[in-house]
């Protein structure tokens, strides 16, 4: 029995021996790369991110083999209920206690303010996906910690905006969520329509998770502007869309959501959204790359991914890439990684992160189906255009960031 | 253009007639709140939840069932109160003698379980609700267009509230109601069946909610937390018309639906918290709200 044991102890240790002399040589702090997901799992944003979300950086640490340096890649997940006080004591905990390394997701532009400062204060990595506030990389940037990864706020803008003035849409009134999030969508967006010789007639504020539209879609009415630009996201945008509808504002006046993810679009139903126009940085049935994970990620979770679940897959994978090309899980050497290798796999091709914290990759213009076009469930956009990152993107010139040397 | 405190009298006009609409909602489901506080002495925060499931039993109808709104106007509120009688006969009971605060607590408990619950099921975002065909189309009123079915809903809310005050005010049904809180052994004692009494009671309060929930289906998005979205506000509705009273509760529903709607006019970022002030006014002016008895 004893022989036995001395045996399998034996067998035990070579095992462990060989296995560390076969993974790459590389060193982790605490003998784990932990990610920590932070979504909004029960609220509005749940289905934007939430589960979708944590199962998409899931399926990043198992397409990238599980394992780092022969040692396991765990991924950990919490609620922060869309408020930025809850957001800070759980990246707190997770950094001075559950030795996380890095945290991804991070939407709702309240929240993920607090979390990149935090990770500045205490140097860990912080990737922002569902968030779109471009304060992340100008005001409030955090060029040695923190990434923004899928989209922001000037990007939106940008590529709705100058489309729809482009099309005659020239005076534009804005439906706009009362907080961080809106107010730099709106403003964001206002500057575009205005470069692009457009008028801002007026901007109503309602708070957020609001239940009735129709007087705030009144007053956008009363405005008589051409366009009603929706700087709001997830349930209210899907609410103001159907009040929009039920008030008849839609019979001379054009809605342009300006953040609106495929789960919002299904939500509300092809027969309201039909022929909305929106930006994207994903859409799932693009190539047979996206088409095949979208049905990995669909066997899951039982619906497609949007554009943010994607997005945090690849965030992940590419971090775990770093991590292995850096040989350490130190955030600077890590960083440094990042920045310097390409982004390239089913969610981006080329994507760059810059400098200041941005990841640049194409951004896509949409329009919604009609119900006749649409042939299967999840067959809901017309590619109306593809925006090269550089264009989509504010320029780094541009950048308010005050922290890293313009090149 | 005349104005009214600067606003166009059109938009002012508009924002009155949208807030009659969501005080129709307010009114109704405080109504249910006002009469089971009445009759049960229960502050039944389920109700939002309830709200809640009478849509999505609406909602499932038509998507499992194929059963189209007229019917589902009818089966869902049913449905939902024989889930409130279920609550009531196996749960509340027990709580009658116990301060509100408990029967607070576990109604608290089963909202945040029923949400969850229908959360994890059909997800945060919703699904639309199609309004039936008779209800496309607005109603031209010169100032504004009001949406046919919006029309509908404050009709059948006024209907619904107005025979629910009848009832309970006017009828020997009501004076048994009512007798039946005040002493229940006393009216026991003459042969009537008081705890069934209060079962009904509490499986119609629910049903409206219910009602309220079918009705609010094709205005808004059909989700989980539909109920939450309403249910403090309702409360706040019922702390300023008075604990338990019933026309208090209809009039001040409407009233401050009328008033959210103004505010959303003037400073729109305070319209989801002029309610509370109203009610943090109310309480210290007059504590049992406007139309409360004190006891």
């Amino acid at each position: 029995m004893k022989r036995k044991f001395i045996a399998v102890a034996v067998a035990a240790a070579l095992a462990t021996g060989m296995s560390v002399a076969n993974a790459q040589q590389g060193k982790l702090s605490d003998d784990v790369v932990k990610i920590g997901v932070l979504t909004d799992m029960s609220g509005v944003y749940a289905d934007y991110g939430g589960p979708g979300a944590v199962m998409a950086a899931k399926m990043a640490v198992e397409d990238f083999g599980g394992k780092m340096f022969g040692k396991e890649i765990q991924v950990i997940s919490a609620d922060h209920q869309n408020k930025p006080d809850i957001a800070k004591n759980v990246t707190l905990q997770w950094f001075d206690r559950d030795k996380v390394d890095m945290t991804v997701e991070n939407l709702n532009s309240g929240v993920a303010l607090a979390v990149t400062a935090l990770g500045k204060e205490k140097n860990k990595i912080t990737i922002v996906n569902g968030a779109a506030s471009a304060r992340l990389t100008n005001e409030d940037c955090a060029p040695a910690t923190g990434i923004h990864y899928l989209m922001d706020t000037i990007a939106l803008g940008n590529v709705v905006g100058k489309a729809i003035v482009k099309d005659g849409g020239d005076s534009w009134f804005f439906l706009t969520a009362d907080y961080a999030f809106g107010h730099s969508l709106e403003k964001d967006t206002g500057e575009v329509v205005k470069a692009a010789g457009g008028k801002v007639l007026g901007a109503v504020r309602h708070p957020l998770s609001t239940g009735d539209f129709s007087s705030f879609l009144l007053q956008a009415q009363s405005s008589g502007a051409k366009i009603v630009g929706l700087a709001n996201a997830g349930g209210d945008t899907v609410n103001s869309i159907k009040s929009a509808a039920e008030f008849g504002i839609t019979k001379k006046q054009s809605l342009a959501a300006l953040l609106m993810l495929i789960t919002d679009v299904d939500a509300v139903g092809l027969k309201t959204a039909q022929g909305l126009y929106l930006t994207e940085g994903w859409y799932w049935d693009t190539n047979a790359e996206t088409r095949a994970w979208a049905k990995k990620f669909e066997d899951r979770m039982k619906k497609k991914p949007n554009s943010n679940q994607a997005s945090v897959y690849s965030a992940t994978l590419h971090y775990l890439n770093a991590v292995k090309a850096a040989g350490t899980d130190d955030t600077a050497p890590v960083m440094k990684k990042m920045h310097e290798m390409p982004i390239n796999d089913m969610f981006a091709k080329n994507g760059k992160i810059r400098e200041d914290g941005r990841m640049v990759h194409d951004m896509y213009l949409y329009q919604v189906k009609t119900p006749a076009e649409s042939k299967a469930p999840w067959d809901y956009y017309k590619l109306k255009g593809t925006i090269k990152g550089d264009d989509a993107f504010q320029s780094l010139a541009n950048s308010r960031c005050p922290t890293f040397k313009k090149s | 253009m005349t104005e009214i405190f600067g606003v166009p009298i059109q938009a002012f006009m508009g924002q009155l007639t949208i807030g009659l609409v969501n005080g129709a909602f307010y009114a109704m489901l405080s109504l249910g709140l006002a009469v089971i506080f009445g009759m049960l002495n229960i502050v039944n925060f389920a109700h939002g939840a309830l709200y809640m499931m009478g849509a999505m039993f609406s909602w499932m109808l038509l998507k499992y069932a194929d059963v189209n709104y007229w019917f589902a106007l009818v089966l869902a509120p049913v449905a939902v109160g024989i889930v409130g009688a279920i609550i009531e006969r196996t749960m509340l009971r027990w709580l009658y003698q116990l301060d509100h605060l408990y029967g607070l607590l576990l109604t608290f408990g089963l909202a945040l379980i029923l949400e969850g619950a229908f959360r994890e099921a059909y997800g945060s975002s919703g699904a639309p609700y199609d309004a039936p065909d008779v209800f496309r189309g607005v109603f031209d009123l010169g100032f504004m267009f009001l949406p046919k079915y919006r029309a509908w809903v404050v009709l059948a809310s006024t209907i619904v509230c107005i025979s629910t005050w009848y009832i309970i005010e006017k009828t020997k049904l009501g004076a048994y109601l009512r007798a039946g809180t005040e002493n229940p052994k006393l009216v026991q004692a003459f042969g009537i069946n008081v705890p069934l009494m209060v079962t009904l009671t509490y499986a119609f309060g629910v049903g409206l909610a219910g009602l309220a929930g079918v009705l609010a289906a094709p205005i808004y998005q059909v989700s989980a937390l539909m109920g939450s979205n309403i249910i403090i506000v309702v409360f706040a509705v019922v702390v300023i018309g008075g604990m338990g009273s019933i026309m208090g509760s209809i009039i001040t529903g409407l009233a401050l639906g009328i008033i959210e709607g103004l505010t959303k006019v003037f400073y729109p970022e305070a319209s989801s918290t002029v309610v509370f002030i109203i009610m943090v006014i109310v309480l210290l002016i007059r504590p049992a709200g406007l139309f409360g008895r004190e006891k």
